[in-house]
């Protein structure tokens, strides 16, 4: 099973915070990996918000292969920075030989390119490197986008933050918005790729749940989009349902929940926008999903969201002080990032509910 | 050696023989005037008896003459084996055996030139059910709760209608809000079983009435929206101009029989029907029409139809003026425009090796004119057919059925022309079962018609019992136009047990979707499904179970 869990502050927040919302709700995950998407980059990232940032972990060979790929397309390395590892032999970790975090310079020949095309050049680009990697067993591409970083590895979530030097906090390495989990595997095999949270094209995904639409899901969404890929997580689908609900058919986010957890019948009997959401529930069937989940989201603005399915069989909290939001599965994780808040505050969303959290940190509870 | 004429018609020829027993039979009579197939009679028999009453044996032989039930052994007059006989008998005197080592097919043909049987059910179920071989075997455990079929809600409805994909539906946001900038075609959500068509003509007005009463009882009392299928054949003109029209898919088929009414009522339509279904093919019949012999062409038939008494045959096909691909075209643009394009029009394919082209064409057809692809198996049953049609030709269904879910997933249109599938289903007994793994195997909805007919009281199998839908002659009152048969039939009786079979049904749903953690159907969703059998789980992609 897995805890999931997400920081959302004004001010820069270390990963130790999120390693440390994690590390109460233990018994609930596994133990097996770590995993965060971190944005709004502070630290030796701040400078570099616009530039696309490349979080990968590799071979020697997946090195090589990525820059040449790069340096083909006309990517100009401008920053680059590796973690400090302390390996230790009493460590549960299997670590990769590199894990690379470097800041590009886009193509001359994008210089006046809309936004619209360097997102397409990046994503382009990302799955590319996957592929390339992928075909050598050179490495894992996590993420390619301006002002975002992930680390993903398989472990103990303590020694993974041992080994990476994430329990000591310093303003070098940090965001306002910081997305985490503890658990590496599926329920099939552990691959890093299953592990969430999931990222594309600035929207990221984390999933506390079984997707019984798996099979639906998939077999729709695979056709929908390039970047609909891998399915190595039955959790993936949340974010393409996201990604294509959002930046394809660029609906309003309201209408994510009205998607994957349609209304029943009985009660869009009654609304005055019936026609508009069966119209979604025909339409957009192979996009429901089923079995007990929770998700939390983050959008490319930074605006961050829960939701459930409809029966409300996976639990989650959101946790506020003036300065920082905490959305994770269970409350003990909130109680140790932000001991001091007014509890009563808390909100345990239903499932007919979306949390919603805007960059000016104001929670929005809507009604679906 | 006695001479015997080996080539007449014997009682050891035919399929059904009378096992009858005179020493509990009462001469009432009942059963010989039961029988609407006239296959038995009463006459005598001679009988020797040796008593003796002397106080030393002294045997004597006396002849009487007993009066006796007795089979009629002629090609017209053969007992179907409905055992109506037997219900009627009071004193359990008489019943129809299977005749294992019958001859009746051979000899009928080689006697009158001409099949024995037409129309009734296939009655060559070799190969075993398919739907039988798979199970549900993907259940919800610890993690993944399963859900509780009594207490947890269920949406259990699906569509009718041509469903766009989101990208052309014409959404505007305003407000942060989607509009719908124009009108698109009409979608209905319904009960995901459709009681199948089955025309007056083919049923006896009084059946036909029954499922309309059932239909309407589970709409209005229930809350199962559940349409029924009115046939080819029309529909009574009171019907037409009454409320109870939504609750009704109306079908064209090649005969365009009952049209006529049904064009003529629309100005004092006050609701419009549930969809229409123009049928191009039947699963039990394929590649030939419809055909209502003059013997049902009742009185009241010829008034709604429009027809002489005479054999009413719908042609092959529809019939066009340049071709079968525009007349149809025409058809449902023609049906579309008449109800002003708020009534989804549908179409019923025979399963076939060419199902796959056809469903494909309907996707790929840029005018969204087609609503609903229904597709009907081999198993599927019909009033009359030619027996060489019924037991010959055709396509089972359920692979048929994945396979064009499959090609509809490889183009990413899957649910745009909603699936429905027949043929077959409920035939055990447990329609719920067979149709929830139609859904998990790509189906949105199906359709049954057989069932319905068993649960009003009809005798028949698929084994060859009675069958004789197309004599006029049914039993039961189901499929003829006779009055004293149709008497038979308690319409309320009837009603009340469709009623009942679908509150089952609509339990029994529950009892699948809540150990597999679904809240809605899981139409599409095959990782549910196992088989037992390698070469089905192969043949439909799905998991294989030993």
């Amino acid at each position: 099973m897995c805890r999931i869990g997400a920081i959302k502050s004004n001010e820069y927040v270390h990963p130790s915070k999120a390693l440390l919302l994690m590390r109460s709700q233990q018994k609930g995950h596994d133990n097996s990996g770590f995993a965060m998407v971190m944005q709004d980059l502070g630290g030796i990232f701040e400078n570099y918000k616009d530039l696309p940032t490349l979080s990968m972990a590799c071979t020697d060979e997946g090195i090589k292969l990525a820059e040449d790929i790069l340096h083909k397309i006309g990517f100009i390395r401008v920053m680059q920075w590796s973690p400090d590892v302390h390996p230790a032999p009493e460590l549960t970790i299997e670590p990769m030989p590199h894990y690379v975090f470097e800041v590009f310079q886009y193509p001359k020949s994008y210089k006046h390119a809309t936004k619209e095309e360097k997102e397409e050049l990046l994503v382009n680009t990302r799955l590319k490197l996957r592929k390339e990697l992928e075909k050598v067993e050179a490495g894992f591409v996590y993420s390619f986008w301006p002002d975002v970083v992930t680390l993903k590895e398989i472990g103990d979530p303590q020694d993974i933050g041992t080994y990476f030097n994430l329990w000591e906090e310093n303003n070098d390495f940090t965001a306002k918005i910081i997305t985490a989990q503890c658990r590496q595997n599926t329920n099939y095999d552990i691959v890093r790729y299953a592990a969430h949270p999931f990222f594309l094209q600035g929207y990221t995904v984390l999933v506390n749940g079984e997707n019984t639409f798996y099979e639906k899901n998939k077999n729709f969404q695979k056709k929908l989009h390039k970047g609909y890929i891998g399915f190595e997580s039955d959790s993936q689908c949340f974010l393409y349902s996201l990604h294509y609900i959002k930046n394809v058919l660029k609906w309003p986010l309201i209408y994510y929940k009205h998607t994957i957890t349609p209304l029943p019948f009985d009660e869009i009997e009654h609304r005055d926008d019936k026609e508009i959401l069966l119209k979604i529930k025909a339409s957009l069937a192979h996009l429901e999903i089923n079995g007990p989940n929770t998700i939390i989201g983050v959008l490319p603005d930074g605006t961050m969201y829960t939701c459930c399915d409809s029966k409300k069989l996976r639990p989650v909290v959101v946790g506020q002080t003036d300065d920082t939001i905490s959305i994770t599965s269970e409350v003990t994780g909130i109680n140790e990032i932000l001991p001091d808040r007014d509890w009563e505050k808390d909100i345990y969303p239903h499932e007919r509910e979306m949390v919603v959290v805007n960059n000016d940190l104001k929670v929005e509870r809507w009604q679906q | 050696m006695a001479t015997i004429k080996v080539n007449k018609l014997s009682r050891d020829d035919l399929p059904w023989q009378l096992d009858y027993n005179s020493d509990r039979c009462t001469m009432c009579g009942r059963c010989v005037a039961s029988c609407p197939f006239n296959a038995i009679e009463a006459g005598v028999e001679k009988r020797r008896k040796i008593t003796s009453s002397d106080v030393t044996p002294n045997p004597k032989a006396n002849f009487l003459t007993v009066p006796i039930i007795k089979q009629v052994v002629d090609c017209a007059y053969s007992c179907r084996g409905c055992g109506i006989c037997e219900k009627v008998c009071p004193n359990t005197a008489i019943k129809p055996v299977r005749n294992e080592d019958e001859r009746f097919a051979i000899k009928y043909r080689g006697i009158l030139a001409d099949p024995y049987k037409r129309g009734g059910r296939s009655n060559l179920n070799t190969e075993g059910r398919t739907l039988d071989k798979i199970k549900i075997g993907r259940i919800s455990q610890m993690t993944d709760p399963s859900l509780d079929a009594q207490r947890h809600t269920f949406d259990m409805l699906a569509p009718l209608g041509r469903i766009l994909p989101p990208e052309q539906i014409p959404f505007e946001v305003q407000d942060g809000e989607l509009k719908l900038a124009k009108k698109i075609p009409p979608v209905r959500w319904v009960y995901p079983i459709i009681l199948g068509d089955m025309s007056i003509g083919a049923l006896s007005w009084r059946m036909w009435e029954a499922i309309a009463i059932a239909t309407a009882y589970l709409n209005q009392e229930i809350g199962l929206p559940i349409r029924m299928c009115t046939g080819e054949g029309g529909i009574p003109v009171r019907l037409l101009r009454s409320e109870h029209l939504k609750y009704m898919i109306l079908q064209i088929a090649s005969g365009h029989f009952g049209w006529n009414r049904i064009i003529n009522a629309m100005p004092e339509m006050v609701e419009d029907p549930a969809g229409i279904l123009i049928k191009i093919g039947q699963g039990a019949k394929p590649g030939d029409g419809g055909l209502l012999q003059s013997k049902k062409v009742a009185r009241h038939i010829q008034e709604i139809r429009g027809v002489p008494k005479a054999d009413l045959l719908s042609p092959p096909n529809h019939q066009g003026l340049y071709s079968i691909e525009e007349s149809v075209q025409k058809m449902f643009l023609s049906f579309n425009a008449a109800f002003k394009f708020r009534v989804p029009v549908a179409i019923k394919v025979a399963a076939s090796a060419t199902s796959v082209s056809v469903y494909n064409n309907l996707l790929r057809d840029p005018y969204n004119i087609v609503g609903g692809f229904f597709l009907d198996g081999i198993s599927g049953g019909t009033g009359a057919a030619h027996e060489i049609s019924l037991d010959h030709t055709g396509h089972p269904a359920v692979s048929k059925l994945r396979d064009c879910y499959l090609a509809a997933v490889h183009q990413g249109k899957q649910g745009q022309i909603p699936l429905w599938a027949a043929g077959g289903l409920g035939m055990t007994g447990n329609l719920a079962a067979d149709a929830f793994k139609m859904y998990s195997l790509g189906a949105n909805g199906v359709f049954t018609g057989k069932l319905i007919l068993q649960l009003a009281g009809c005798v028949g199998n698929d084994s060859g019992k009675c069958n004789a839908c197309n004599t006029g002659l049914c039993p039961v009152g189901i499929c003829t136009q006779n009055p004293v048969l149709v008497k038979r039939l308690d319409i309320d009786k009837v009603a009340e047990n469709i009623v009942n079979y679908f509150l089952a049904v609509n339990h029994e749903f529950k009892k699948l979707m809540a150990p597999i953690g679904n809240s809605s159907l899981p139409v599409g969703r095959s990782d549910a499904l196992v088989s037992v059998d390698k070469s089905v789980a192969d043949r439909l992609k799905i998991q294989y179970a030993c």
